[in-house]
């Protein structure tokens, strides 16, 4: 399956990345509405120092951890794709306990969220890999194993 | 075509059936449960006297889970006896079921030391089942007086789900501190004040001595009135099934890596076994509920001829209180980082230069970093751990990692 794939090297540390996650993921039409003056909830992170950068998000892990210990089975796969259901998710945040790339967080209702590959919201691919100037971030194929 | 037996249709059962189709489409799966119930998140049912869920997506894999996976489930059906030698498990129903291979996911039940007077309770409960979840939902009006024995996770959750549905809940436990399994004397008064700003009574190294109707005499001599008690003191694996059948119990059934038992043919997975605590080198109860998923399926895939190990167990849990969140894992060895505030705590414990335990109360973003760390046993001198001590992210870890699980499908 397609998932979003990181190249250090080219990341410029712009934070792009993060700002259209969290547009793509606002349910509105218009950035400025969306995202001024509000703190962005983006569901990818850009860490690093002032030397490296990089971006973090859902590995969309072939043997899931957040889906086995997921209290409330909100966290499920469709089609490859780890979506959670934040209709059952209770908050309690085992996820974010025990996902090894820290890329889960809770939103602003409690209820946690995550990098769904932006195939529910109107983007239809991922935001960030569209957005990414430099090509950091990548949405493509590739091999289970292959770096 | 194999037959296949599982005994418990929770999250260790469900996790079973699982691993068992992940390589088995064709063979027969029968699952017996106590339940009425088809599979829930048994901790939800504090959620669900909060209202903050209800039955219907309180279901785990959901209703047609058995359907889908051609389980033929019995429902409201004990396992009364094993009989390994003739491989049969003998039912309430007056049935006998033949397996070729067996899995228990039997969990486990609620203790309770016998306090006198006792049986003149009219309303007690355990909080452990939907059942229970459901009767108290009946019992509890706005003016009852709630009584819970035990502040271990369990009780206080019980507390939280009831205190907008009930006048008051006081909750008791001879411990001195709330969630003693899980905090230490640094962080659980954070959490203490917090329960206690949020409604809760606490009466800590006070427990019940005796009980008369509806009063509660404590050892501290003070007396409790109550209309409602929640007896939440511990539970206990359910090892009987196998130990009267010859098996090697100990406080949990004994399982290996592949979670089989030391009977051939026998299987076993979840609260009721007791297994390799990798943070602390030793046995032990992993009773959380990402354990019995994890074991669940990993037995699944070895009845069904696979070769998955579980061999990265640890105890952890997430939990949180009127918005506080609470994490903890693994063994609490030496303290190697301690950050105290008012509202929050962050400790890390290591040992032999890995990570071995955390608390954390407050700020958890991406903990599973830390949980990670204790389970892979990662040699912490490979990482940069001062650094991932303060902020637990990737970038400690150096780039050949971030390469290979940024880069490639993981
Ligand atoms: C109130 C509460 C809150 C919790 N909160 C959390 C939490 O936040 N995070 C977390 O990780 N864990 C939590 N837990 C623990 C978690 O629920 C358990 O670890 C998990 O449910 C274990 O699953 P299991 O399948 O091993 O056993 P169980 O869920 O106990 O299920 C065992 C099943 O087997 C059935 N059974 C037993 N004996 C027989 C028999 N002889 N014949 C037929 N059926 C039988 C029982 O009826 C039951 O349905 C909580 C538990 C409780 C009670
Ligand atoms: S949330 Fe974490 S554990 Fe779950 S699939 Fe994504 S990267 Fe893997
Ligand atoms: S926070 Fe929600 S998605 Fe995460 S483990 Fe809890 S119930 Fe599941």
């Amino acid at each position: 399956m397609k998932r979003v794939y990181v190249n250090e090297e080219w990341c410029l540390g712009c934070h792009l990345c993060e700002f259209n996650c969290a547009f793509a993921n606002s349910g509105e039409s218009d950035m400025v509405k969306a995202l001024k003056g509000k703190p962005i909830r983006p569901r990818i992170r850009v860490e690093g120092d002032d030397r490296i950068t990089y971006a973090v998000s859902c590995r969309h892990c072939l043997d899931p951890l957040c889906i086995r210990s997921c209290i409330s089975g909100a966290l499920h796969k469709e089609d490859g794709v780890v979506c959670i259901d934040r209709e059952k998710c209770v908050g309690c945040l085992t996820c974010v306990l025990v996902c090894p790339y820290g890329a889960v967080q809770p939103g602003p209702d409690g209820a946690a969220m995550k990098c769904e590959l932006c195939l529910k919201n109107a983007c239809g691919e991922p935001a960030c890999a569209a957005g990414c100037p430099n090509r950091a971030i990548v949405y493509e194929e590739r091999e289970e194993g292959q770096a | 075509m194999k037959k296949y037996l599982i005994i418990g249709g929770s999250i260790a059962g469900v996790s079973c059936v699982e691993g068992i189709r992940s390589r088995d489409k064709e063979g027969e799966i029968t699952l017996v449960t106590s339940e009425p119930f088809s599979n829930y998140g048994r901790p939800l049912i504090s959620y669900y006297l909060e209202g903050k869920t209800d039955v219907k997506r309180m279901s785990w894999r959901g209703e047609d889970f058995y359907e889908r996976n051609r389980v033929d489930v019995r429902h409201a059906v004990t396992a009364e006896k094993l009989e390994p030698e003739a491989k049969r498990v003998l039912l309430s129903t007056g049935e006998a079921l033949p397996y070729d291979a067996l899995c228990l996911c039997l969990g486990s039940h609620p203790f309770s030391p016998r306090f006198e007077g006792v049986e003149t309770v009219e309303n007690r409960f355990f909080f452990t089942t939907l059942s229970d979840a459901l009767a108290l939902e009946k019992t509890v009006t706005k003016t009852s007086r709630v009584l819970v024995v035990g502040a271990g996770f369990i009780g206080l959750k019980c507390a939280e789900g009831l205190r907008d549905r009930a006048g008051s809940v006081t909750v008791c436990d001879l411990a001195e501190h709330a969630m003693s399994a899980n905090l230490d004397a640094d962080c659980a008064p954070i959490l203490e004040k917090h329960l206690e700003a949020n409604g809760l009574r606490l009466m800590l190294g006070d427990t019940v001595e005796r009980f008369e109707g509806q009063t509660a005499h404590m050892k501290s001599g003070q007396t409790v009135g109550f209309d409602v008690l929640v007896i939440a003191i511990g539970t206990r694996p359910n090892v009987s099934l196998l130990a009267e059948a010859g098996g090697g119990v100990n406080k949990g059934i004994l399982v290996g890596e592949g979670m089989e038992t030391s009977l051939p043919g026998i299987w076993a997975a979840g609260d009721c076994t007791e297994s390799m605590d990798v943070s602390a080198g030793a046995t032990g109860l992993l009773a959380v509920l990402p354990n019995a998923s994890l074991q669940g399926f990993c037995a699944g895939v070895n009845m069904a001829g696979g070769s998955e190990r579980f061999d990265k167990g640890i105890k952890m849990n997430s939990i949180g209180f009127f918005g506080l969140h609470i994490m903890s894992a693994g063994t609490y060895t030496e303290p190697v980082y301690t950050e105290l505030t008012d509202t929050g705590c962050k400790k890390l414990f290591a040992k032999d230069g890995v990570l071995t335990g955390f608390i954390l109360l407050g700020d958890t973003a991406r903990a599973g970093i830390y949980t990670s760390l204790i389970r892979e046993r990662t040699p912490l001198e490979t990482i940069d751990f001062e650094a991932v001590k303060k902020e637990p992210s990737l970038l400690p870890f150096g780039q050949d990692y971030r390469a290979k699980k940024l880069g490639g499908a993981v």
